[in-house]
């Protein structure tokens, strides 16, 4: 909520605003300064690691690897190269992130979209739809937040290798997937692991509109699908930003689910995969790695950047992840 | 310099094929909505008029529309997190109990040897270290820098440098601290961390094979991302307290920190506990960032890597399983600590 933090941060400047002597008022103005400063160099601090990995990104492969980045100040030499070659290069050694790139768009895009339709529409019914049981559904869906995506993992992979068999018949046979069709079992693995807490989050903003309109809507002989579509969710877009902008996140930053899911084929392996494997095989390579990190920061930085609004308010709505 | 975009096509028609089905399950399950109370709408009124003619008593049954409604909305979700995490977490039970193939019972066997094998010892130990140092310092220091930061000016801009780690993917963080505590033999160092300890006069070092300094240095990476968090809950939980309790502590003449520890930090503690809460459950999961790093060598692996490791890399699956059966029971204190946290504030 940072943007809305000045109008509360002035409104307590006032009540601070009248020590009763000249030398109080002296130390005040000191201490308010020392902490501005400070803050002002921890956040600097903090910012630096990240800053050294774009300048490195940007110098030339024998400056990177001879001398430190801070050395370009007094010795400004820049490039694109680094990027060009992870991006494109034909070797199999220099990245083709460009690839990598395609393949997190095309994991991320879906990944986000099923979880925040399907449970749109069961935040729906277990806030407003009357039926039996509703309670104890919630509270089931609410405890899975807390169930650890690793226990899912070795079932799920072999559910998807081998299928379902009960006493030697076949319910569902192998999904068999190759190559690139392997984003479906991406997919769906990120929809089931998102929608406990994507149930619980939008239940918390579905649940806290006014009931007067539903009943309203409910005498007009609306029914529930028909409420759903015009009045809930236009009412709820900025709850569906601050989910999307999470799963967003989590499922472009992930590394396990795509690395058991996904494998490490360049049909499929997404960003976060190939710069693991990069950091390990050629972890001196900072040339690459630095570009490839880049890479891979850029799109989420963005996201987050101009979606803050909606990510903090998100994170304070619903803080506890499981 | 040549990418070929063709290569690219099969992955953008499967892309498409996956917005297709979207559309196709969520429109037709929204349009089944709309055509299921509209058929029952019609059956009623058939059945009305039926009654009317015939003088039979009027049905009645709304409560079981409501309830075929719930069905339908409820449907992809429940199907999905029955198959996809309530089946497979049985099932992840059952094979924490069988061999490395799943052919044989072995009871507690994989429990036992996860507390008798000393690499695995370790694991835990380091998986303790990560859990201890982590929630504590990122909260503390999220503390902190929020009351440090509370009508600073340019606030909005710090905030946002020490928050923007999260946007951050943990294998990007890793590789930019990976490259600050890099390494050279000889010449000018390139790591900032070797710079610097060259600068005041020390030898440079392998930061990374050095145990247990590196599973520290790995704890530094995930405080990194996660100060950044606790900072944003506790700063909006600093400014929800009420002004004019400030303020009659002020005209009391409360010194800055009587104020923080008997004004600020009471009204803070639901929050201090989330965040805290959070961030332990994160830590007891942490994976890409040791995986990244150190791929869990130089004796810095804990048990989300080494659960990896024994299941998908060694096909131990019993073992793996029992490792993941592990963490889940490591989870669940935390969780109870919270609810029971959550329930006394609603009381009191």
């Amino acid at each position: 909520m940072t943007t809305a933090t000045p109008t509360v941060a002035a409104g307590t400047q006032k009540t601070d605003g009248t020590p009763t002597t000249t030398a109080g008022r002296v130390r005040k103005r000191l201490n308010s300064r020392t902490a501005t400063l400070v803050s002002i160099v921890i956040a600097v601090v903090w910012t630096i690691p990240t800053f050294g990995l774009l300048v490195s990104s940007l110098r030339p492969e024998d400056e990177i690897k001879t001398t430190g980045w801070w050395t370009s100040f007094t010795n400004p030499q820049f490039t694109f190269e680094n990027y060009e070659q992870v991006l494109f290069g034909r070797s199999s050694s220099s990245g083709q992130l460009a690839g990598s790139f395609i393949n997190s768009l095309a994991i991320t895009i879906p990944s986000v979209l099923f979880p925040l339709a399907f449970a749109c529409l069961a935040a729906y019914a277990l806030a407003w739809i009357n039926f039996r049981g509703r309670d104890w559904v919630y509270i089931a869906i609410f405890a899975l937040q807390i169930v650890p995506l690793q226990m899912a993992l070795v079932p799920l992979l072999r559910f998807f290798s081998t299928g379902v068999s009960l006493g030697g018949v076949t319910l569902m046979p192998a999904w068999d997937l190759v190559d690139e069709q392997k984003f479906a079992q991406v997919w769906f693995a990120h929809t089931c692991f998102a929608l406990p807490f994507a149930v619980f989050l939008l239940h918390n903003f579905i649940s806290q509109l006014p009931g007067d309109l539903m009943e309203a809507a409910r005498v007009d002989g609306a029914t529930h699908p028909k409420i759903f579509r015009t009045i809930v969710l236009p009412l709820i877009t900025p709850a569906l930003a601050a989910f999307g902008i999470f799963q967003f996140l989590w499922v472009w930053n992930d590394l396990l689910v795509a690395l058991i899911f996904a494998g490490g084929g360049d049909e499929t392996a997404p960003l976060t995969v190939r710069l693991a494997e990069m950091a390990g095989t050629r972890g001196n390579e900072w040339q690459r790695l630095t570009a490839g990190a880049f890479v891979s920061i850029v799109v989420p930085l963005i996201v987050f950047l101009s979606l803050q609004r909606f990510f903090v308010r998100g994170l304070l709505a619903g803080s506890v992840k499981g | 310099m040549e990418f070929d975009f063709a290569d690219q096509q099969p992955k953008l028609l499967m892309l498409m094929y996956g917005l297709v089905a979207f559309v196709l399950v969520v429109g037709g399950l929204l349009l089944l909505l709309d055509v299921v109370p509209a058929w029952f709408a019609r059956r009623r009124e058939a059945q009305l008029v039926a009654a009317s003619v015939g003088g039979a008593p009027l049905p009645r049954r709304p409560k079981q529309r409501e309830g075929i409604f719930a069905l339908f909305f409820l449907l992809p979700t429940l199907l999905l997190l029955t198959i996809g995490l309530v089946v497979p977490a049985i099932r992840t039970v059952l094979l924490s109990l069988m061999n490395r193939t799943s052919t044989e019972w072995v009871g507690l066997d994989n429990f036992g040897w996860m507390f008798s094998d000393d690499a695995i010892v370790r694991v835990l130990i380091n998986t303790l270290i990560w859990v201890l140092l982590v929630p504590l310092v990122a909260t503390g220091f999220g503390l902190i820098y929020a009351v440090l930061v509370d009508k600073a000016r340019f606030e909005a801009v710090a905030k946002s440098l020490i928050f923007l780690p999260m946007a951050i993917s943990f294998v990007g963080a890793s590789i930019i601290w990976k490259f600050v505590y890099a390494y050279r033999g000889e010449g000018d160092q390139i790591g900032l961390l070797n710079q610097i300890v060259v600068s005041l006069g020390g030898e440079p070092k392998q930061w990374l094979l050095e145990s247990p300094l590196n599973t520290l240095l790995l704890i530094v990476i995930m405080v990194w991302i996660q100060a950044g968090f606790a900072m944003v809950v506790l700063s909006a939980a600093i400014k929800a307290i009420p002004g004019d309790i400030v303020e009659a502590a002020r005209l009391d003449g409360v010194s800055p920190w009587q104020m923080f520890w008997q004004i600020t930090m009471p009204s803070i503690r639901p929050a201090l506990i989330v965040v805290m809460v959070t961030l332990t459950i994160a830590t007891l999961k942490v994976f890409d960032i040791v995986r990244t790093s150190t791929n869990g060598n130089y004796d810095t692996s804990v048990i989300a890597n080494e659960m990896y490791n024994q299941a998908f890399r060694y096909s131990e699956n019993g073992r793996g399983s029992a490792l993941a059966v592990f963490l889940f029971l490591l989870v669940i204190p935390v969780v109870i600590y919270q609810v029971r946290n959550l329930r006394q504030q609603r009381e009191g």
